[in-house]
């Protein structure tokens, strides 16, 4: 006990002689931990923004946010780093993937991923880069962490500090989440309605088809017209109700037509 | 640990994000440059809360807090803009950011006037064939769909 006392204070007295012999020059483990794992980051981030597959460009992104969860890690912030990895890698990856998936996105090279103002944006990165460089390194020349010691970021003192000082703001961003979620909920349910144009595309021959068989019975310009009138309302409901394209079919064409278009006009009325 | 490493990290990792968000055409690689500049922005909140917790005897601990708070907007931020991408793909048929025109100066008021606009619904309004009806309904939808 008080051997480790002992030890305990000769490492006090160690850690706070020890900030003479810092310098550049005498990097410690941690600082070239710091530094390898910084490179892979670094590399990983400047593949992600400039390989031409989609799907690559996303999975050197798990790269990036995992060596940043290393970062954090050396930078003794523990339950940011497993914060990272839970939401970042796990989510948001994720996400992305299943993004570029339902926006079917090549799975090989695609020749337009980047535009043709690269050389411009390299131009802006490259300046922004030099000059954050510069401010910062001259800013924080002298300056030091001090890693030793407990933990700065361990579960114990962030939850302390969150649930002390931070509740407010953590109850806002929870209504701020539940905002979010629901608006991403709406604006995938607006999108259905005006997907079925799009997804019933190749049913356009069969409706074409429509005004050709009421053709036999006689009245070739109005049902035509009506036909040709209401194709676009037929394609808008299908998705909702599809009793009305079986309706037209068994020859009422025209009042079907201004069924549809009430239902149209219903409809945008309820947008 | 020198405060310069990652101070310089974070530099760096924001600046290759604001070089993917400005050079990158797919509005997937766009937001992911996004999440990019905003790790860097956590990198250098963490790091400067971890020097100020010792230096300064900083008790509060902002720096962590606010990147749990800035992980939780980034998660909200890139759920609501995949839905917007979404949105986008299914009305116009792309997810270029290039091709969406419709605000720009220059190029008159979106409709079928406009010589961009028959690309840009997409495939399925190019065997349309007689009715200028199927652009003007896609163009209606989508402007209901916006102010909804």
């Amino acid at each position: 006990m008080t051997l480790a006392a002992a030890v305990g204070h000769l490492a006090a007295d160690s850690s706070t002689a020890a900030p003479a012999p810092h310098g550049f020059l005498s990097p410690t483990g941690v600082e070239i931990a710091f530094l390898l794992v910084g490179l892979v980051t670094f590399g990983a981030a400047v593949v992600t923004v400039t390989t031409r597959q989609l799907v690559h460009a996303a999975l050197w992104l798990v790269v990036a946010l995992g060596g940043l969860a290393v970062e954090y890690l050396l930078l003794t912030a523990e339950f940011i780093a497993w914060v990272q990895v839970l939401i970042y890698v796990g989510a948001v990856v994720v996400l992305i993937l299943f993004g570029l998936m339902l926006t079917r996105a090549p799975i090989g090279r695609s020749p337009d991923a980047d535009s043709g103002n690269r050389w411009a944006a390299l131009a802006v990165a490259a300046a922004a880069a030099a000059s954050l460089v510069w401010v910062v390194v001259d800013a924080f020349r002298t300056t030091w962490i001090d890693l030793d010691g407990p933990a700065a970021g361990s579960t114990d003192v962030t939850g302390a500090s969150l649930f002390q000082n931070w509740v407010l703001p953590f109850e806002a961003l929870s209504v701020l989440l539940l905002a979010a979620l629901v608006g991403a909920i709406v604006l995938s349910r607006k999108a259905q309605p005006a997907a079925t144009p799009a997804g019933s595309a190749p049913t356009r021959p069969d409706a074409a088809n429509v005004p050709g068989g009421n053709g036999e019975t006689g009245e070739h310009g109005r049902n035509g017209k009506t036909g040709e009138s209401g194709k676009p309302s037929e394609h808008r409901e299908s998705g909702g109700n599809g009793g009305n394209g079986e309706h037209r079919k068994t020859g009422e064409n025209r009042e079907s037509g201004k069924a549809d278009e009430a239902g149209k006009a219903g409809k945008g009325d309820d947008r | 640990m020198h405060l310069a490493y990652p101070a310089v990290l974070s530099a760096l990792l924001f600046c290759t994000g604001v070089y993917g968000v400005l050079a990158r055409r797919n509005a997937i690689l766009v937001l992911m440059s996004v999440e990019l500049m905003l790790n860097a922005v956590n990198l250098n909140l963490v790091a400067f809360d971890v020097w100020l917790s010792r230096a300064a005897e900083e008790t509060l601990h902002s720096g962590q807090a606010l990147t749990l708070f800035t992980i939780a907007i980034a998660a909200a931020e890139i759920g609501i803009g995949l839905a917007i991408v979404l949105a986008v793909h299914r009305n116009r048929g792309t997810s270029d950011i290039d091709k969406l025109r419709d605000t720009a100066e220059g190029h008159g008021p979106d409709g079928p006037a406009d010589p961009d606009d028959p690309d840009d619904p997409g495939d399925p309004a190019v065997p349309g064939g007689p009715d200028t009806d199927t652009p003007a309904t896609g163009t209606a939808a989508e402007k209901a769909e916006a102010t909804a």
